[in-house]
Formats: C-alpha cells, sequence, structure tokens
C-alpha cells in the first residue's frame, strides 16, 4: 500500500499554503526524517520531513504551487517492493484533495465593500473626555469616511498594521517598538515583518520574555517623551505586564494632575486563535474597557486596522489595541491616503438596516456581516455596527440605530458576565429603554474556560448561527 | 573623613575608565550636605507632626534616618540624569530640587501640591526636574527608572536613570526582569538599593537570601554595599558608580545600608524591633555626624549651625503654611487629567 504525504498544517490556524520547493525528486530514496519539500505561508517558510522510509514514487502537486488546502495529499510515497504502477488511484488522490479543505477557510475571505453606508456626522464637543466619563451621550468625533473610499488598494490587516505603523515612525523618531521576536523573527505573527531592516535594532527591539518587565520598560520611556508601541505576543501575556498598563500607565497622568502623560500602544492578538486552550485563548476588551485612563479599541477589517493604528499612535494617552490573529492574513480595501485617520470614538455602520441592530467588534463583526446576509434572505433587515472603539464606547450611534430598530443584539467572544454585552445592555436600559420592542440578547462566548477539543470549542464561540437566533429572537420571528 | 566601607561584589567588568578621586570635603560642600539633610529631617518631622493634627491623610512614609542616601547620590549627579523611587519619596523629591512648599502641599491634598492633590504623599513628579515619582507598587520603580535610562540611551543625550528600590522591592520579580535588560542593552541606571532592615514590618534577615547588592552578578551587573548612614560615603560610592554608568559600561548597583527611625508609615507601631535597635541606630545618625565632623575639623561653632536649623524650621513653617492655606482643587477638577483631550 502506497504511503500519501500531506500538505501540513505549520499553525493552529493555517489552512493553506504554497509549496515552494521539492528537495526529493521522483525516485529519490527517502528516510523518515529527510527533508522533502520546503512550504511556505504568509507567515513562515517551513520544511517538510518524511514520516516514512520509502521512494518518493510521484508528486502530485508542483512546485511553485500556490494555496493548497491543509490535508491535500502533495506526493505519494512507495514502500519496499512497490514500483510506481502501484499508483494507479492518483485521479481519485487528487479528487481526495478537493475534499481535503478545512471547513473554514479564513485566509480566502475578501471582502470589496468600496460603498459605505449612511453614517452619523458627528460633531466637534468640547471636553469630550469628561462628558464621556460623566456618562453622557454624545455625537462621535467629525469623520467622513467615503471620500477615503475612493481610492484603495487590497491588503491584509496584517499589512495595513505594518503600513501604518512603518508610516508613523518614519516621520517620528521617538516612536519606537518593543516585544518577543518583533525584529530578527520578523514578528510571531509576522506583523511586523522587514521593519527591523527598515528602521534598524535601536528602533525595533526584541525583548527576553519578560512582559512585566518590559512593559514597565516603555512606560517609563513614555514618561520621559518616547512614544513605544509595545507587542504582546498575545494579550493573554499581557496579563504578566498589567499592572504596568493600569497602575502606571493608565493613572500617572491623573495622579500627576495632568502634569505628566504615557503616549503608549500596547497592541497584539487578542480573543480565541484555533485550538490553543484556555490560557492563549481569552478577550480582554471588558478588562481593559474597565478602567479610566485608558482607550481601548479593536478593529476589524484592514482599513480599521490601518486608521486605527495611525490614530493610536498619534494620541497621547495610553491606548490598548486589541487585534484578532485569525483576521491577519483576511483582506479587505484600505484608502490609499496616509491621512486616513479613524477617530477613536467613533463607530462605524457597516451594513444598514432597519428591523434589528446588531453590535459587533473584531472578529465578531465578519460573523455579524454574515449573520446580516442569511437574515436577510430570511427578510429580517439587519443593521449591523462595527464599534471600532470600545473605550470611549460611541454610545451616540449604538442608540440612534436602536432608536431605529427598537431591537439589538451584541455580539463579542468574551465572556458574558460583566462584558461588553453588559455594558450595552446598560446603556439601552438607561437611554433606550422606550424604544425597545424586544429584551436585548447578548452573543457571547460560552461562560467557561476555552475548551482545546474541536467540538467543544466551537460550541464555545460564538458563531454566526447564534447571532441569526439571536436576532429572529428579538424579531419575534420563527 | 570618615572612611568608606565598601564591598565590591565578584570581579567589575572594566573598572579602567572609574575615578576613583574621593577629595576631601570643603567646609563649604559639609554645609551644603548638612543643610539638605537637615532640610529632609525637617520636612519630615514637619509632615509627621501635620499627619498628627488630621492634615494629612492615607499613607506617609517618612525617611527620618535615611538622609544621608539621597543627600550623598544627588550631590554627584548631573542636571540631565533622572530619578524615580518608591512611595518614600519626599526626600528624592526635595533633593532633586523640587520646593518644600509643593511636596507638603501635596500631602495636604491641596491645589498648590505637585498633582494639585490628586496623587497624594505616593505619588508625585516633575517633569521639568526629571523626577517621574512617586509609586505606590512595590518595584514599579525599578521597571520605570530601566525605561528613564532607556530613554537617555535611545536619545543619546548622556543623562543616567537613578531608579530607587527598597530591600522589599529588590525581591520583587521584575527587578530581576529589569537588571536582565540593562545588562543586555546596556542602558545608563544607578539602581539603589535603600535596605533600611525592613520591608515593611519583615527584617531582611527574614525576607531576602544572599546579599541584594551581589543580585546583579549573573547579569555581569557590578555591586557594592555602602554605609549609608555616612554621607560622605554614600556620595563616593555614587561618583563612582555614576562615573561607571556614565562613561558606557553599563548599569550598577549600590546597597546603601540604612536606617528608618519611624515605622513603615505613620500608622506603624514598628513593635518588630526593640527600642534599643532604634536607640543604638540613632547613634549613628548621619547628620550629627557631620556636625560633629564640622566642629572637630573646621571649628564651626555649634551657635552657626543652629542658625542654619533655625533658617530651616522657618522655610518649612513657610511650607507648611502653605500647605495648609492652599485650597482643595473645586469640584470640576474630579473629571480633568484623566485623559489627554485630542479634539
Amino acid at each position: 500500500m502506497t504511503i500519501q504525504v500531506l500538505m501540513p498544517a505549520l499553525s493552529p490556524t493555517m489552512t493553506e499554503g504554497n509549496l515552494a520547493k521539492w528537495v526529493k525528486k521522483e525516485g529519490d530514496t527517502v528516510e523518515s526524517g529527510d527533508v522533502i519539500a520546503e512550504i511556505e505561508t504568509d507567515k513562515a517558510t517551513m520544511e517538510v520531513e518524511a514520516v516514512d522510509d520509502g521512494v518518493m514514487g510521484k508528486i502530485l502537486i508542483a512546485e511553485g504551487t500556490e494555496g493548497v488546502s491543509v490535508n491535500t495529499p502533495i506526493a505519494v510515497l512507495l514502500e519496499d517492493g512497490e514500483s510506481a504502477g502501484d499508483i494507479d488511484t492518483l485521479d481519485e488522490l487528487a479528487k481526495a484533495g478537493e475534499t481535503g479543505k478545512p471547513a473554514v477557510a479564513h485566509d480566502e475571505t475578501s471582502y470589496e465593500q468600496n460603498e459605505i453606508a449612511a453614517q452619523p456626522a458627528g460633531a466637534v464637543v468640547k471636553n469630550r473626555d469628561i462628558l464621556y466619563a460623566q456618562g453622557a451621550v454624545i455625537e462621535p468625533p467629525v469623520f467622513d469616511e467615503a471620500p477615503f473610499m475612493a481610492s484603495t488598494e487590497t491588503m491584509t490587516v496584517r499589512v495595513a498594521l505594518k503600513n501604518a505603523m512603518s508610516e508613523e515612525m518614519r516621520s517620528d523618531d521617538d516612536i519606537y517598538m518593543l516585544g518577543e521576536e518583533i525584529a530578527e523573527y520578523n514578528g510571531a505573527y509576522k506583523v511586523t515583518e522587514g521593519m527591523l531592516n527598515e528602521f534598524g535594532a535601536r528602533r525595533v527591539i526584541d525583548t527576553p520574555i519578560t512582559e512585566h518587565g518590559f512593559a514597565g520598560l516603555a512606560v517609563g520611556s513614555a514618561m520621559n517623551g518616547l512614544k513605544p508601541i509595545v507587542e504582546f505576543m498575545t494579550f493573554n501575556f499581557a496579563m504578566q505586564a498589567i499592572d504596568h498598563i493600569i497602575n502606571s500607565a493608565a493613572k500617572t497622568l491623573y495622579m500627576a494632575g495632568g502634569q505628566l502623560g504615557c503616549p503608549i500602544v500596547f497592541r497584539g492578538p487578542n480573543g480565541a486563535a484555533s485550538r490553543v486552550g484556555a490560557q492563549h485563548s481569552q478577550c480582554y476588551a471588558s478588562w481593559y474597557a474597565h478602567v479610566p485612563g485608558l482607550k481601548v479599541v479593536s478593529p476589524w477589517s484592514a482599513a480599521d486596522a490601518y486608521g486605527l493604528m495611525k490614530a493610536a499612535i498619534r494620541d497621547p494617552n495610553p491606548i490598548i489595541f486589541l487585534e484578532n490573529e485569525l483576521m491577519y492574513g483576511q483582506s479587505f480595501e484600505v484608502p490609499t491616503d496616509p491621512d486616513y485617520v479613524i477617530p477613536i470614538g467613533r463607530a462605524k455602520i457597516e451594513r444598514e438596516g432597519s428591523d434589528v441592530t446588531i453590535v459587533a467588534f473584531s472578529i465578531m463583526v465578519g460573523k455579524a456581516m454574515e449573520a446580516a446576509e442569511k437574515l436577510a434572505e430570511q427578510g429580517i433587515d439587519a443593521e449591523v455596527i462595527n464599534l471600532r472603539t470600545i473605550r470611549p464606547l460611541d454610545r451616540h450611534t449604538i442608540l440612534e440605530s436602536v432608536k431605529k430598530t427598537n431591537r439589538i443584539v451584541s455580539c463579542e467572544e468574551g465572556f458574558p458576565f460583566a462584558g461588553i454585552g453588559s455594558e450595552i445592555a446598560a446603556l439601552i436600559g438607561e437611554h433606550a429603554f422606550d424604544y425597545l420592542d424586544a429584551p436585548l440578547k447578548r452573543v457571547t462566548a460560552a461562560d467557561v474556560p476555552l475548551p482545546y477539543a474541536a467540538g467543544l470549542e466551537k460550541l464555545a464561540l460564538p458563531q454566526a448561527e447564534q447571532i441569526i437566533h439571536a436576532a429572529k429572537e428579538v424579531c419575534y420571528a420563527d | 573623613m570618615a572612611k568608606t566601607k565598601s564591598k565590591k561584589a565578584g570581579s567589575k567588568p572594566s573598572l579602567k575608565t572609574i575615578s576613583n578621586s574621593n577629595p576631601e570635603p570643603t567646609l563649604e560642600e559639609m554645609k551644603k550636605l548638612y543643610e539638605e539633610m537637615l532640610l529632609i529631617r525637617r520636612f519630615e518631622e514637619k509632615a509627621g507632626q501635620l499627619y498628627g493634627m488630621g492634615l494629612i491623610g492615607g499613607f506617609c512614609h517618612l525617611y527620618i534616618g535615611q538622609e544621608a542616601v539621597v543627600t550623598g547620590i544627588q550631590s554627584v549627579q548631573e542636571e540631565i540624569d533622572t530619578v524615580v523611587t518608591t512611595y518614600r519619596d519626599h526626600a528624592h523629591m526635595l533633593a532633586k530640587g523640587m520646593t518644600p512648599e509643593g511636596v507638603m502641599a501635596e500631602l495636604t491634598g491641596r491645589e498648590g501640591g505637585y498633582s494639585r492633590g490628586k496623587g497624594g504623599s505616593m505619588h508625585m513628579f516633575s517633569q521639568e526636574k526629571g523626577f517621574f515619582g512617586g509609586h505606590g507598587i512595590v518595584g514599579a520603580s525599578t521597571a520605570i527608572g530601566t525605561g528613564l535610562g532607556f530613554s537617555h540611551k535611545y536619545r543619546d543625550d548622556g543623562g543616567v536613570a537613578v531608579a530607587y528600590m527598597g530591600d522589599g522591592s529588590a525581591n520583587q520579580g521584575q527587578v530581576a526582569e529589569c537588571y536582565n535588560m540593562a545588562a543586555l542593552w546596556n542602558l545608563p541606571i544607578l539602581y539603589v538599593i535603600e535596605n533600611n532592615k525592613y520591608g515593611m514590618g519583615t527584617s531582611a534577615a527574614r525576607h531576602a537570601a544572599g546579599q541584594l547588592y551581589a543580585r546583579g552578578q549573573g547579569y555581569g551587573i557590578p555591586g557594592e554595599q555602602v554605609d549609608g548612614m555616612d554621607v560622605f560615603a554614600v556620595q563616593a560610592a555614587a561618583r563612582q558608580a555614576l562615573d561607571y554608568i556614565r562613561t558606557g559600561n553599563g548599569p550598577y548597583i549600590l546597597e546603601v545600608m540604612t536606617y528608618r527611625y519611624r515605622g513603615h508609615s505613620m500608622s506603624d507601631p514598628a513593635n518588630y524591633r526593640t527600642k534599643d535597635e532604634v536607640e543604638l541606630q540613632k547613634g549613628n545618625d548621619p547628620i550629627i555626624k557631620l556636625k560633629a565632623m564640622m566642629m572637630e575639623e573646621h571649628n564651626v561653632k555649634e551657635e552657626d549651625l543652629k542658625a542654619i536649623d533655625k533658617e530651616i524650621k522657618a522655610r518649612i513653617k513657610v511650607a507648611a503654611e502653605f500647605a495648609q492655606e492652599s485650597p482643595e482643587l473645586p469640584p470640576e477638577d474630579l473629571w480633568t487629567d484623566v485623559l489627554i483631550e485630542v479634539e
């Protein structure tokens, strides 16, 4: 029986890759452990090692092929006594390859939405932060996104983040970056790829794995006027550093009577990735959103990532910038104008609708959009709000939408208790109680540490189906 | 002059560039150090008094007994250098040139305080004077100080960050993390461990293994223990350490052996140590010793020194009055200074 060599997954989130090079040719003898091929993804290049001994019988996927799905047969290995004649089912193998694609192919998604929904105009408001702290509902900052969308290019969230950071670093020497594996390794998720080359080791700094120490160091340098961008490999590891984020970065301006600020960006992937277990999969939006003195933003699209990153770096306050690993490879249209800076504190209506408001942020926006499409097929016209900023929350845009639709569903990947949905529920209860035609519904992660098992993990994380179900419930449809 | 009792930790890397010059202090210099230490002592005594009168709230950590540490180190710093310390911070601010009025008014929580009354005893800053707090979290000053050192190096401005910690803080994990990064990146930082023998109520013998000055050894950071009850010993060690750092050799650790006469904070009766122990330490008082030295070596008259004391007391009195007369911030200021307004 011949042995199939399958396209391997290099990471929990990899769904496809390029077959860069065949190291072994047909007819070559292979021993287990031999490198037989090189494959690459947008994150890394890796060597494929043989698991079995044998002879390379047939190469099924040619060198240079792009977008090969994980688990596709890429070669056939002959065992002792077998010959190429034993490979009589090639066509079937190739077919097997097509069906071997994983159910969800994240990196294939591409949104081509240059048309944007009508947005609130916004207003210039003096003492906005003070009014926000006092609980006021104020119009978001003025921003007209439509003209920026006239000229765009398609790029991944990953590249959009890198471009925004690189552009800001080119114009301001006080900005530097530090974090684990960001320089020589080019970033654990390749967000900082090539930045060491461009900016050098003075400004792009690999740290030891000491989050508490390097976060504190960055805060100290910010107090003395530098503008650090701190990458946490994931926000789970920022737990080690949370004392400096809150006690040192967020509180100092107030404790110094306004004299000494802390211009700093803490960024990195937040929320669940894929099959990495409870300690590597948690949404920290509500943790940081709880703290006065911080601003918390969480982009969904590449345009969000670009425009919010620019705003975060230019902001003189400490910013928590919550990215999502599964979004890094997704492509969107991004304005080519380098002054596309999205005001912090302003949400975006991604899809206009009249029947129900769906509020989401980060990866959940995509799921909300998917849900809205399916709801439309069932005659329910959903409005999807991409929060973009968690704190200060754009209360105005949410409330105006609810006053129109009279129904609301909040979506997040965090836990339900004291989550962002709880805050939105409070907002609606306080300011739109009389407008509601149904109680609010929250779509959240299950209130359990995230399980590793594939089936349980899927159950624990909120999916589009749950949003559809919740939207139908508040519409009393079914 | 007093002898420097310093033990060297292991072998020091490249000490060639270091000046060992420890010139005999002139009377002028002695008087200056005396005045600075006395200013701190009288300030702290007054703070204790105002605390007792209910004019200062919360925690109030006094520096009495430790005056020689910050005075000796500050006396050999450069203008560009930055300083950060723990919550026992009043003295560091006075040494850095911040006014007694501004510090005392912060203790009373008034508008005239350095943080306009929003920070309190443990949280004061002066960007202008290069003083970066005042931090209430044990160990935080070390990481922030490492960041200050990083900023000096990044800007190549020739400055050194002086990061103070207590013997208690020295056990924090982030201190080890920072030693590692400071040595790895050759940052210009002087770590000063003010070992006053107690981390709150737990004696160093019960909370710290080994020698604190030697904890940089594994990272290649030279460390030295110095008598913190002798301002000239502190000065000499700091001069040497700062010279070492400023000439590009990276961080340095000074463990300064000192003693606080009062409790950890105003509310601490300090029952964990005997009266005899405190009295014994007071016999080694840095201010009294310097006074005796001036009288013996330079025939300074008692009444001349009394005149200095009188002048300082008058200055502190003015500060205390200011701190009581300055108003509290109006209610609307509850909401300001949370964020820097962007729009």
